[in-house]
């Protein structure tokens, strides 16, 4: 189960969070009920909070603000706009890509308080005040992180646009798995999406990024 | 200055400082860091989003369109009408009206007040069936019958007698007959054309159209001297693009009639003028500009329809900057799809293996207009030959070129039925291949073709192991699990494309390129200062590159492999040229003749003696403060180009005879493409091509649903892709040295992405004793394939 890729292991963990916080489906059923407007897929936090303290969100926009990348970004937004639109649409943070829109392609992904999650599955509203890193805070040309750096070694890309999500997801992988197999590569990394292939140099690349991350 | 044509040419391999290295893409330091900006990345202030509404129809005539309640919305600043009420819809997701709002939610939100009313016409959308008593046609030709005809070299004068007796439907211009002549077209055809009576077009009666049959040689006395004649049916079904940078552009009207658009492209240079005609301006008024294409794949040459009206409803908007990019689904369903093909297929050959005869009953789907044969049997050229194909007019959606158009389908059907008919005479499919590997040669054979393929089949085996690993087909070891091996090898053109570079040297030393080229991941941009870098004897990094823009000197769309051939040539000329014209500034100072210099590791030195040197950036202020320039062109002076490529495609896997799951344990690429610049980007080229062929093999499928006609996965967790744990061990041999390198560098995108299917459908029938007759070799194939016991008779 050591193997289970970050976000899984994420999801598990917030359900677990709200069944403890001792309520049921049915409560849950009556706030969103009573705030009709509320986001539907509210994280564990405000599910934790009692009735009568759950603020109406929307539907119009509400001030958001977001830590990213150590800095922090103010806007006003619908609750319903993702994560990954806040970032691409409103402060110019492009590097996290929109491909499939639906948690499945892994090019939209973000670290969340150091966990890769896919952003645009994620609302901006519900990442508040967490530290969120993008691939743009993880290194710029002149000053690449180890594993941006493995990947050009590598030739791991081609198009580049599912790269920063894989540059990021391979971070959070590492992360947790410092010496890695290539067992766990294969599944660690399988929830990113490649079109052209470049599959064969991403692995060279994180076994480079292991080793670097040795003498860091 | 006089041009010696001997001095265009590619320096010798002692001589070249980066051509041929291994050189990481200059690019990639911006896309690991999230800097390289993408079309769908652009954003600017008062920038609105544009939205579709979608035909939810497969087939349908609209009605009436009301728009009335979107247009007041609050953040809606303009919708505009793209079909309208009369038009017929031919495939579900089809544009009907786009909205271009403040925001996105604001857009989506007024698609849903939109009402249209359309009248559902019948759709068809099954390519699979085989089509069977389908009559010849024998309404007047279309002129797409004609050019089949041309295309599958039917006999002329069966041509002729066709359209004597069922006369055309269009009319014969004098454009066309110069096409015609410049294809070698006879003239008996086209005074046949010419003298034709033209008729009214007969509505299709039918989705089906039988195109003339195809006989070279004596096929049936041919399947008469055969010992064994083996028969089977093989296809593959429509897939997608997928690009995942789906297509999408944003337009701005700089005044009333300059448009400025950014598209996601594989054409920066070519489509100023597909804008220009639809929105009636003149094509020099059509700024055009691209920094990086997130995936192309054949599918991005057009302005295409949501191009121009993204400029229409910028326009409506008052010329503001209007961004569309397309949703996952549409992407999926209206963007683009490879057209599908099957084949029911004999081959007859002599005990010894010796190909004797081939005949196909072929048939396929490239959306409403049917489409085309492809290449059969593909690169193995069988002497006797009878072929038949029935194009399938579906609503499946329109067709788009896809890496290698019509190359994979053609080598599946003819690798999988060569490979079936060597297990029939309990042969090695290699042995087989190689006892008839003179057949690869092509007619005028100046490259040694049949004795390349040999070359290469003979390596990827030892690269895989065949020899020892080789089985019988069907004795793939003890257990449920089999293991087994199949191989294809495949052909491309890729001579380069028209081209045009224009490079400055400057009085400071520094030097740049522009080129209305794009780079599509390739590697273009690394490969393009790597040339002229090597030209001019500099690192890398002293190359300023500027592409993307059709401001810069016209270069060719990037499809069919043509880039490398063309940017390589025509940077070659330039820096050339430029550096001729800077020898002869510095000459004087070097008290030697300008054709006695030579550019070297940052020097200007004299041949002779390089000790009398200048640094570059010395030799480089003897310009006064005139930069010298030169534009160099492809085609051009100086022989620096040739075409066709081939390579060969090994696949080891092992196949789960319970479930039916298909693991690929190791393939190997072995590939020619004359002389490589960057060693490192085009072997990316021949993994990203195997890696595209296992998905392409094992997962990829447009499903469609026979009852809505709609596509029932336009999403990437049913349209799926292959993972970084769907990849086995990858091998790639690129083919260098004498012989290849004296032909300049020719296209490899396409080549080896045609094999990978062939040889992984081989390899699952090596294992487990059956063919899978269609892809995507699922699990539920496979299991349905052994029970069946590789009976070919229902499918």
């Amino acid at each position: 189960m050591d193997d289970l890729p970050d976000k899984k292991a994420k999801k598990r963990k917030s359900k677990q969070s709200s069944s403890q916080s001792g309520f049921s489906r049915r409560d849950f059923l009556k706030i969103t009920g009573a705030t009709a407007a509320a986001p539907l897929v509210a994280g564990a936090a405000v599910i934790a909070a009692a009735p009568a303290e759950t603020a109406i969100q929307g539907p119009g926009k509400v001030p958001i603000a977001l830590n990213v990348n150590g800095k922090r970004y103010n806007a006003e937004l619908e609750p319903r706009v993702t994560l990954l639109d806040a970032l691409r649409d409103q402060f110019e943070l492009t590097g996290a890509k929109r491909v499939c829109d639906r948690g499945t392609c892994g090019a939209c992904t973000v670290l969340l308080e150091g966990k890769a999650v896919y952003s645009c599955s994620v609302l901006a509203i519900d990442a508040q005040l967490k530290p969120i890193t993008t691939v743009e805070g993880l290194g710029q040309p002149g000053k690449l992180h180890p594993v941006q750096q493995a990947f050009v070694d590598n030739d791991a890309q081609q198009c580049g646009f599912c790269t920063p999500g894989f540059v990021v997801a391979c971070k959070a992988f590492l992360d947790q798995h410092p010496n890695p197999t290539p067992e766990q590569i294969n599944h660690g990394l399988s929830g990113n999406f490649c079109r052209c292939g470049t599959y064969a140099g991403i692995r060279l690349a994180v076994m480079q990024a292991a080793k670097a991350g040795k003498g860091a | 200055m006089a041009d010696d044509i001997s001095k265009y040419t590619w320096p010798a391999a002692e001589k070249r400082s980066l051509i041929g290295t291994r050189i990481s893409r200059v690019d990639g330091p911006d896309k690991v860091s999230g800097r390289a900006k993408y079309t769908y990345d652009l954003h600017q202030p008062g920038m609105l989003y544009g939205k579709v509404l979608r035909s939810p129809h497969a087939h349908a005539k609209v009605v009436s369109v009301d728009t009335s309640v979107a247009e007041k919305m609050p953040g809606v600043k303009a919708v505009h009408v793209i079909q309208a009420p009369g038009t017929e819809i031919q495939w579900a997701g089809d544009d009907i009206v786009v909205v271009a709002a403040v925001d996105e939610q604001t857009a989506g939100d007024a698609l849903r007040a939109i009402k249209v009313e359309y009248q559902p016409l019948p759709h068809f959308v099954d390519d699979f069936s085989e089509p069977k008593n389908v009559p010849e046609g024998s309404g007047p030709l279309e002129q797409r019958d004609i050019g089949g005809m041309l295309q599958n070299q039917v006999p002329d004068a069966q041509i002729i007698q066709a359209i004597q007796q069922r006369g055309i439907t269009f009319k014969v211009t004098d454009e066309m007959i110069g096409r015609m002549r410049e294809n070698k077209i006879s003239e008996d055809v086209i005074k046949a054309l010419q003298a034709a009576p033209q008729k009214e077009p007969e509505p299709a009666k039918s989705p089906f159209r039988k195109e003339s049959e195809t006989i070279k040689g004596e096929p049936d006395d041919a399947f008469k001297q055969s010992d064994v004649v083996s028969e089977g049916v093989y296809g593959c079904p429509v897939i997608t693009h997928c690009c995942l940078e789906s297509h999408g552009s944003m337009s701005e009207w700089t005044d009333d009639d300059h448009l400025f658009a950014r598209v996601s492209t594989q054409n920066v240079s070519g489509l100023a003028g597909q804008f220009a005609q639809a929105l009636k301006i003149p094509a020099g008024n059509v700024h055009v500009h691209q920094d990086h294409v997130g995936g192309g794949f054949g599918s991005k040459f057009g302005a295409d329809r949501w191009g121009i009206y993204t400029a229409q409803v910028s326009k409506k908007a008052g010329g503001k900057p209007v961004r569309y990019m397309l949703e996952r689904d549409a992407e999926l369903e209206v963007a683009g799809c490879r057209p599908s093909a099957f084949a029911r297929v004999k081959v007859g050959a002599k005990k010894d293996g010796t190909l004797l005869a081939w005949e196909s009953h072929s048939w396929g789907t490239g959306g409403p207009g049917g489409g085309g044969a492809p290449p059969m049997p593909y690169v193995v050229n069988i002497p006797n030959q009878r072929k038949q194909h029935v194009a399938i007019a579906t609503n499946i959606g329109p067709a788009r070129a896809w890496r290698a158009p019509n190359h994979p389908q053609g080598c599946l059907i003819t690798m999988g039925a060569i490979d079936d008919l060597a297990a029939k005479l309990n042969m090695d499919t290699l042995d087989l291949v190689l006892k008839n590997i003179q057949l690869t040669a092509p007619p005028n054979d100046e490259f040694h073709r049949a004795d390349t393929y040999r070359e290469e089949l003979l390596m990827a085996a030892d690269l895989i192991g065949w020899k020892k690993k080789w089985h019988a087909r069907g004795q793939g070891g003890p257990g449920p699990v089999k293991q087994g091996l199949g191989l294809a090898i495949h052909t491309w053109g890729g001579r380069g494309h028209d081209s045009n570079c224009q490079l400055t040297i400057h009085p400071d030393g520094s030097v740049d390129i522009k080129m209305g080229s794009q780079d599509l991941g390739t590697g273009t941009r690394t490969c393009i200062m790597i040339v002229a870098a090597d030209s001019l004897g500099l690192p890398l990094d002293q190359i300023q590159l500027n592409i993307g823009d059709n401001q810069y000197p016209a270069d060719g769309g990037s499809g069919g492999s043509t880039t490398i051939g063309g940017v390589s040539s025509s940077t070659r000329r330039a820096a050339v040229d430029a550096l001729s014209a800077l020898f002869e500034k510095v000459a004087p100072a070097l008290n030697a003749q300008p054709g006695d210099l030579e550019a070297v590791k940052g020097t200007i030195r004299v041949k002779s003696n390089p000790s009398r040197s200048l640094s570059w950036k010395d030799a480089c202020a003897k310009l006064g403060t005139q930069p010298v320039q030169a534009v160099g062109k492809n085609p051009g002076p100086g022989n620096l180009i040739s075409s066709g490529v081939g390579g060969a495609i090994m696949a080891d896997v092992s196949v789960d005879t319970e479930t039916g799951v298909v693991k690929m344990n190791k393939m190997v690429c072995v590939q020619d493409c004359g002389l490589i610049i960057n060693m490192k980007t085009a072997e990316s080229q021949c993994y990203g091509a195997m890696i595209m062929g296992i998905a392409t093999t094992l997962y990829e499928e447009k499903v469609m649903d026979p009852t809505t006609g709609k596509m029932l996965n336009p999403n990437m967790d049913f349209y799926r892709l292959a993972g970084i744990g769907d990849i086995p061990e990858l091998v790639v041999h690129m083919m260098t040295g004498k012989g290849y390198e004296e032909r300049g560098p020719i296209g490899l995108g396409e080549p080896p992405t045609v094999g990978p299917a062939a040889a992984i459908s081989n390899a699952v029938a090596n294992a487990i004793g059956v063919r899978v007759p269609f892809l995507p070799i699922t699990p539920d194939r496979v299991v349905a394939a052994l029970n069946q016991g590789g009976s070919h008779a229902s499918i």
